[in-house]
Order: structure tokens, then sequence, then C-alpha cells
């Protein structure tokens, strides 16, 4: 097992320094000077803003320093805020983001788990039919179809909820629940295929054979068994998640890192978005890989080698 | 049981008659093929079968839509902006009086092209990788893993966005930025099924057999290898035209004047509390292909597998 | 039903819906267990021995499983009738089984003690501590070596045969009056399944539990049964005692089972006479005599009607025309000449 946490650990930091240097190379080789939208600027105060940003040094100091940086959590400075540093600009968004990917994993998951249980069980059923179509609909109707649908009837035509900005917990609401039509759909799925399956399993034949009560083989020795592979959709689920939240909080005007981040698109923000993507990247390679430990932690079968013998 | 009758029996009835073995290991019923089975397993289903409809006709729109009416999508009209009705445009016109019936249909066709493109560059580079890793095995297949592990780790949406901002943003350039990660999500699955099926035993009776490599390549794994790769196509098709839409809103989408689903949505969306019909319909069209292609991939998966089907 | 018997199977029909049609998996099937006693039933693959064992727990999937007609009387009450909270106190308390595949039976994410304890609390009603005390004891009688620590590991850390022993404890912990073996020995390997096999009878006199043993090995049923059932088509074709059916067989199935099983006591080249053909479809059962195209003594009555069940003696009995007294006299196959004079 420590073994096999420090083979992962490994590949995670492989794939952090691949995604870094990509994202550095990429954005330092773009067409264009990255101040083109300010060549009014007279030549002496271009340089000396190039000189702030380190932009006079040949590319490889340049990715040197930007790795040093990295290490002490310098992410440089920002061009559209006029120099405010890119670590400040991401933690002042992230938790607003960080409030609504919980929210939407929490309610997801929960009313997913529902959903999928009630479609397993009732097999076949009207039930388990409307299941199918709420957990097809889920996955086809876009989060930002969703969310502009959400925040156009419920916030402006409807007026019941506040349709965008940022404040209480009432703006939280419909962003959350419009991140959260994924996770219901890709949670009602996957388990309800699990639970398909491994209520199929012949140790389930025991359990009935022992004279254990329907609900109790269910709760006691099926969910157990089902629930163990559904941890790996949490890893997919944050990728699903800071996508919507790009969208979703530009949809509600939410001040998160995803609106920040599609401004920074907007204005061409070369430091805003290299900061960002890495960002995001780490937290997709971390999040994958907390998943694979969660997950060798719960299943009996990997936990082998714990020396619990 | 049969003691009423017990009383009828005659004693010729008692005489010998020859076993009828072959009688009963004949085969009943006419044979189907592998593909007719999956045909009649596809057509009983009615999701899968309304979903393959849905996609013909939207695909046959997006053909013929743009010329059913005189506009071009890229003609601007100043005096008939914002117009939900305006004489012979059918769903109005947007912000500089461009006529939606036009542009949305213009906009699902670069959606599905960039889709099927990005899919095709998944198969080109995907499969074969797949089948060589699988086949080779030992060194071959250690090293070319090492690399889709890296690879895997490295978030798809993290290079889409980073390439679109580098990249000039036309229709091969979004399909490429799409596939440069999503290749390996085929490979993994197409060496997958080579593994499994090169330890099946009728591979290994064909290879014993002295069939040769190409052979059981082409002949024995294949056949398998595709019901896989068709359902992950089927899947990749919808996920790639979320993307693209999803890249349109967040202004990384095709460069106007063109359009796609995704740009005219991020249209609409500017105008949605004053116009919200602007990105209604191309939202409906949309949610409908990526509905259609959802279905027909589980109906698909379900028709070709029926191991899964429950 | 006499006094003895502990468990009565009378013309037990099930069935089952599939995409094709109605398979008829048991098509009246009757017999006895009485108390104490091992009844073996035999039969090639899909002839209905596990659905009928399955049916008497009352685990055949509804639906698309349905039992259609027929009484299955436990201590004189008709399990068939009975509600599933009813069935819920019969099963592991009053009857419990053992399943095939000891690798698949078990629950991987649970320890092996779990297993045992949850029907000692819920039949037993004993508390955490008695009810681990209790599976402890299961386990040594088993014959698992230091049962405490194996409590606490899960079932991937038991070899193949340590598992059926486990299933076993499961099976007996709460002392059943009836113990359904559904082919118990068959994943195992050679060497293993006497070890099953020998626990199994040990245990069934310790706790004189009485045992339904499925399976299709005449050598198993040879060592452990007392009597017999051969299964064919979803009938039950011919019963006896173990020493009636080996020695004195008189339905051509039968012969056909015998002569397919290799013996070391003839020399003959012949010794090994497989049945040839294939057992009927049973979506559209044969109206006569299911055995009738594969049996080379079949006559024309045989293609039309259902031989009646005849009386050979005691418990021996048979379901075949050329019991009647109409019918030509037929010579068994070599081995049997002048068997039935023994």
């Amino acid at each position: 097992m420590g073994r096999y946490i420090i083979q992962r650990l490994i590949y995670m930091l492989i794939t952090i320094w691949v995604i870094i240097t990509v994202t550095f190379f990429l954005m330092h080789n773009l067409p264009g000077s990255p101040l083109k939208n300010e060549h009014k600027i007279p030549p002496e105060i271009k340089e000396a803003i190039l000189k702030q940003y380190g932009l006079d040094q040949p590319v490889p100091v340049q990715y040197l320093q930007y790795l040093g940086n990295l290490m002490t959590g310098d992410l440089g400075a920002s061009f559209q805020y006029n120099g405010r540093s890119v670590t400040s600009l991401i933690m002042e968004g992230f938790p607003a983001s960080l409030q609504l990917g919980i929210q939407a994993i929490v309610f997801g998951t929960l009313f997913g788990l529902f959903l999928g249980c009630i479609a397993a069980l009732k097999q076949g059923t009207w039930m388990d039919n409307a299941t199918t179509v709420i957990a097809v609909l889920g996955i086809s109707v876009p989060s930002f179809v969703m969310a502009a649908l959400l925040s156009y009837f419920v916030g402006v035509k409807w007026g019941i909820l506040p349709p965008g900005l940022w404040g209480s917990f009432a703006h939280s609401i419909l962003p959350s629940l419009a991140l959260s039509f994924l996770v219901i759909a890709t949670i009602s799925r996957y388990i309800r295929t699990e639970l398909l399956e491994v209520l199929g399993q012949d140790y389930m034949k025991t359990a009935k054979a022992k004279g254990l009560s329907r609900s109790t083989t269910v709760t006691r020795h099926a969910l157990r068994n089902a629930l163990i592979p559904a941890v790996t959709v949490l890893g997919p689920l944050t990728v699903q998640l800071i996508t919507g939240s790009l969208v979703v909080e530009k949809i509600f005007s939410v001040p998160g890192m995803g609106w920040m981040f599609v401004n920074s698109i907007k204005v061409n923000d070369y430091t805003a978005i290299m900061g960002v993507t890495i960002f995001y990247g780490a937290l997709i390679v971390l999040s994958m890989f907390i998943v694979d430990l969660l997950y060798g932690m719960i299943d009996p079968r990997i936990r082998l080698a714990d020396g619990k013998e | 049981m049969a003691s009423s009758s017990t009383e009828n029996l005659t004693p010729e009835m008692f005489e010998p008659v020859d076993s009828d073995v072959n009688e009963q290991e004949a085969l009943r019923g006419t044979r189907v093929s592998f593909w007719q089975d999956v045909w009649f397993r596809f057509r009983s289903n009615k999701g899968a079968l309304i979903g393959m409809l849905l996609i013909l006709a939207i695909g046959v729109m997006a053909i013929v839509g743009p010329l059913m009416n005189s506009y071009s999508y890229s003609e601007q009209d100043y005096s008939a902006t914002n117009q939900i009705f305006a004489g012979d445009h059918w769903l109005g016109t947007d912000k500089f009086g461009r006529d939606l019936w036009t542009r949305i249909w213009y906009g699902a066709g670069i959606s599905l092209i960039i889709a099927f493109l990005a899919a095709a560059i998944d198969l080109i580079i995907g499969v074969p990788y797949g089948c060589i890793s699988g086949y080779c095995g030992g060194k071959v297949d250690n090293w070319m893993q090492r690399i889709i592990e890296v690879l895997y780790g490295i978030p798809n949406l993290i290079m889409m966005i980073l390439l679109l901002i580098w990249l000039d943003r036309g229709i091969f350039a979004i399909a490429l930025a799409m596939s440069i990660t999503g290749w390996v999500a085929m490979a993994r699955i197409v060496r997958g099924q080579i593994l499994k099926a090169k330890n099946q035993e009728y591979v290994l009776a064909a290879r014993s057999l002295g069939a040769s490599h190409g052979r059981l390549l082409l002949k024995h794994m294949f056949p398998n290898v595709l019901s896989a790769v068709i359902v992950t196509i089927m899947f990749t098709i919808p996920t790639a035209i979320f993307f693209e839409a999803f890249l349109g809103f967040i202004g990384l989408g095709i460069r106007p004047p063109q359009a796609s689903l995704g740009v005219l949505i991020n249209d609409g969306f500017e105008m949605l509390r004053l116009f919200p019909y602007q990105i209604f319909y191309p939202a409906a069209v949309l949610s409908l292909l990526m509905f259609s292609f959802n279905l027909v991939g589980d109906g698909l998966r379900d028709a070709l597998d029926p191991k899964l089907r429950r | 039903m006499s006094e003895e018997n502990l468990l009565e199977v009378r013309d037990l029909h099930v069935s089952f819906h599939t995409y094709n049609g109605e398979v008829q998996s048991v098509r009246g099937v009757d017999f006895q267990v009485k108390k104490g006693e091992t009844l073996a039933i035999v039969g090639e693959s899909g002839c209905g021995k596990s659905v009928t064992s399955q049916s008497i727990m009352g685990l055949i999937p509804q639906p698309p499983g349905k039992i259609r007609s027929g009484e299955i009387l436990f201590e004189g009450r008709d399990l068939t009738r009975f509600s599933e909270k009813q069935m819920e106190k019969v099963r592991g308390k009053e009857i419990a089984m053992i399943f095939q595949d000891p690798m698949t039976s078990l629950n991987p994410t649970m320890t092996v003690g779990r297993q045992i304890t949850e029907g000692l609390e819920k039949h037993q009603r004993l508390g955490k501590a008695e009810a681990r005390q209790k599976a402890v004891e299961m386990l040594r009688l088993v014959g698992i070596p230091s049962p405490e620590s194996r409590m606490n590991q899960y079932p991937h850390h038991f070899s193949g045969g340590m598992r059926q022993r486990a299933m076993i404890a499961i099976a007996l912990a709460c002392a059943p009056k009836l113990l359904i073996a559904d082919e118990p020995t068959t994943a195992l390997d050679v060497t293993i399944q006497a070890q099953i096999l020998n626990r199994m009878n040990d245990l069934k006199k310790q706790l004189d539990t009485s045992i339904i043993l499925i399976t299709h090995d005449l050598g198993v049923v040879a060592e452990t049964a007392d009597r017999v059932a051969v299964m064919y088509a979803g009938k039950v074709v011919e019963t006896g005692t173990v020493e009636e059916i080996f020695n004195r067989p008189r339905h051509p199935y039968t012969w056909g089972l015998m002569g397919s099983v290799p013996r070391l006591d003839l020399s003959s080249r012949e010794t090994l006479r497989p049945i040839p053909g294939t057992p009927p479809d049973l979506l559209q059962p044969p109206q006569g005599c299911p055995f009738a195209g594969r049996c080379q003594y079949a006559m024309k009555i045989c293609k039309t009607q259902m031989p009646e069940t005849t009386e050979i003696s005691g418990f021996h009995r048979t379901a075949c025309w050329l019991e009647h007294p109409m019918s030509p006299a037929v010579t068994p196959p070599n081995e049997w000449v002048g068997g039935g004079s023994q």
C-alpha cells in the first residue's frame, strides 16, 4: 500500500509539472505581445512594465523564475487588475466557488443516491423509467442552459430567488441547483447500474437465505458493495463541477474563480489565465489522487496489504 | 395425469420405435447474424429509435435549413435588430439583425462537424495506439502506458482552454483542441478490450492453429473491440458537442461571423433579460441534440452488449 | 403426510417467463425428506434440480419465476402459501442453504464473522458478544484453525475450501432442521471435495440435520446419500435408496447416467457409454416421456403419453412405460443383466 501511494504521488507530481510547463510555454509563445492592448503607452513606461512583470528576461529564465515563485505560492501579478497578485485573486474567488461546489455535491449526491436506489430497487417500473429520464435529461441539458433557464424564470420572471450576484445564502441556491443537476444525473445513473449488478450477485442470495429481510439485505449487504465503486465518480465529478462553475458563475455573476477565469480569458490576462489553469489542474489531479486513496481505504479487497492479518 | 386414458391402451402402442436423437439436436429457427441481432434489439428500444430520427432530422435541417430562406448567416440588417417575428425572419433576428433561423441551423451544422471531426481524430489516434499497446504487450505496452498515464492525468478542460487561447479558432482547431487528450480515453478502452480478447480461449485456439498476427487482430479481436469503440464514439460525440458549446459560451468559440450553437447561446445570453427568445432556440436545439445522442448511445450499448441488459 | 417426513414436495410446477416464452423448469416433482436422512437429487444441468431447491427456500425471483402449482410441506406447513415475512423466519433458522460457488456467495466487504453472527442475532436473538462466541464455535466446528482471528478477516483471505466451510458454518449456525446443499463441491478441488463432504456428514450426525444434496456427481451421491431422486427435464423419473438406484436401477435414463460414469470394476472397452442427444427444450416440453427421444427402448406410447409412477418396492419408484404389463420385456445394458433378480 505504501509503495502504491508513493507511486501515485510521483505520477501526480509529474502530471502537475507537465501542466505547469505546457501552460507556461503556450502562454509565452502567444502570437502578439501580452501588452498589445496598451500600445499607446510610451516605450519607456512599457519597458518599466515589462521589467515589473519580469518579461524582459529570456524565456528559460522566466520559466525557472516562475517555477521558483510557484514553490512559494506566488503566481505572479495580474495584468487586468494593475499588478494585484494572482494568488490573492484566486484566494478571493475560491471561497464562493467552493461553497457552490460543496452545496451542489451534497445536494446532488443525496438526491442522486435516492433516485438511483429507487430506480434499481423498482427496476422496470414507472419510477425506474422516470429516474432514467431525469438522468438522461440531466446529462443532456448543459448546465449553462439549465442555469440560464433558472435565472430567467425563477429569478427574473417569478422573482422567487435572486437571479444573480452574491451575498446571502439565498444567492447561492440557484447556482448550486444549476450545478447539481449534473451531479444528480451522474450519481443516480452510476448507483443504479452498480446496485443492479450487486443485487444479482450470489452473496445477496446467501444473505436472503439467512432469513434477513429485504430491507436488511439491501442496506447491509447491497448498498455497501454498490457505494464503494461509486466513490470513483467523485474524481470526474470534480472536473464537471469546475467546468460547470465557469459558466454558472458567469450566468449568475457570482464573483468566484470561474467568473474571474472567464473574464481573464476575455481580456487576455495571461498571468491570471496561467495561475488559474495551474490551480485548476492541480485541484483536479489532487482530487483524482484522493479518490484513489479513498477507494483503496474503504474497499477491503484492495486493503489487502495493510498488515491487519 | 395419464391415468384417465390408461384403459384405452392397446398393445400396438407398445411397439418399439427408433430414437430420434438427431431431430432433437437439429437447429430450430432461422439463423440470425450478430449485427441483425443488434439491429433487432436496437429497434425494439423506442427511446433510441426516436433519438436516431431526431439526429437525422437535425442533421438534414443543418444542411437544408440555411437554404430555406433568402438570408445568409452573416448578413446584417440594422433596420431589423432584435425582432421576434419580422416578416420572413421565421425565428426573428439578433442584435445585428441577422436571421436566427439561418444562423441556428448553420450553427448546428458547425457544432455537428466539430463533434464528428473530434470523434474521428480520437478514432484515428486512439484505436491504433490502443491496438498496438494491447497486442504487443511487454516492454512496448509498458512504455506506451506510462505516456498514457501522464496524459490521462492532464485534465481535458485545461488543455482545451489553453489551446484555444493559443490557436486561431476555426473548425479544425476546435476539434483538435478537444481530441488532443480525448484520444487517450479511446486508446485505454481499445487496449483493455484487446487484452481481454487476447486471453479468450477462441483467440488462443486460433493462435494455436497458426493464424497470423494480422489475421488474429482483424478477424478475431477487432469484432469485439468494434462494439466498445462504437459505444465510446456514441458518447464522445455528445461530449464534444457539449464542450464546443461550453467553449463558445465562455468566449472561446468559433470566430464571428461564423456561429456554432455555443456561440449562439452566448449571444442569446447577453440579451436574456430583454429578448429571452434568442437563447431559447439554440439552447433547445443543443439540448435536443445531446439528448438524442445519449439515447442512441444508451440504446447501442444495450444492443451491443446483451449481458449488460437487465 | 407421515410423521417421519420432514419435508414433502407434491406435484410442484415452476416456470419462468423469458423473451421467448414460458420455460417450464419444474413439471410436477414429488419427493420426501425424512428426519436425519440425506436425499440426493441428481440429474444433468438444466433438469430443474436447482430450481426445485430454490423453490423450497422461496428464493425463486418472482417475476420472472412463478410457482404455478403444488405444495411444499415442511413439518406439515405449506411453504408455498407463506408470506415473505413468514418465510424469513423459516430461512436460515429451519431450512438453510449452501451454494455452489464459495468464491461469489460470501459478501466480499463484510468480515466472515459478521456474516455468521447476523443470522444468529436475527433468529436466536443473541447479543453481540454471545453471537460472536457462537460464531467462533461454529468456525471451529467446521474445522477452521484459529477461528478467533479468522472471524475478523474478509472472504478474500480464505481459500476456496475454507470459504465453503465458512458457508457451512453460516448455514448451520442456527441449527436448521434441513440443509439444502446445491452442488456444494462442484467448484472445489477434488481433494477439498472429500473434506467438505466428510465435514457435512459429521455435522449432520452431530446436529441431526436432514440434507438435500443437489449434484450431478454420482460419486458424491454414493458416498453421502441415503436416498436418491433422479430428475430429468423437470420431472423425477426414479427414486429409491442409494442401494436400489445403484444396484437395481429401473429407468433407462438412470441406466444411461450410470453408464456415463467411469467404472473400475468393469474392464470391457465399453465401460463408458454416454447418453446420445440432449435434453428437450423446456419451452415446448414433449407431450409424452421427455426421455423418449434419447431412449433406445422407446415405444410409440412414450411419445404421446407421460408414464405413470410405478412403485417397485417400499421407496423405489419409477416413471417409465417399460413397467407396464403390456410392454415388451427389455434387457438392460450388460452390468445390470439379471440385476433385477439380485
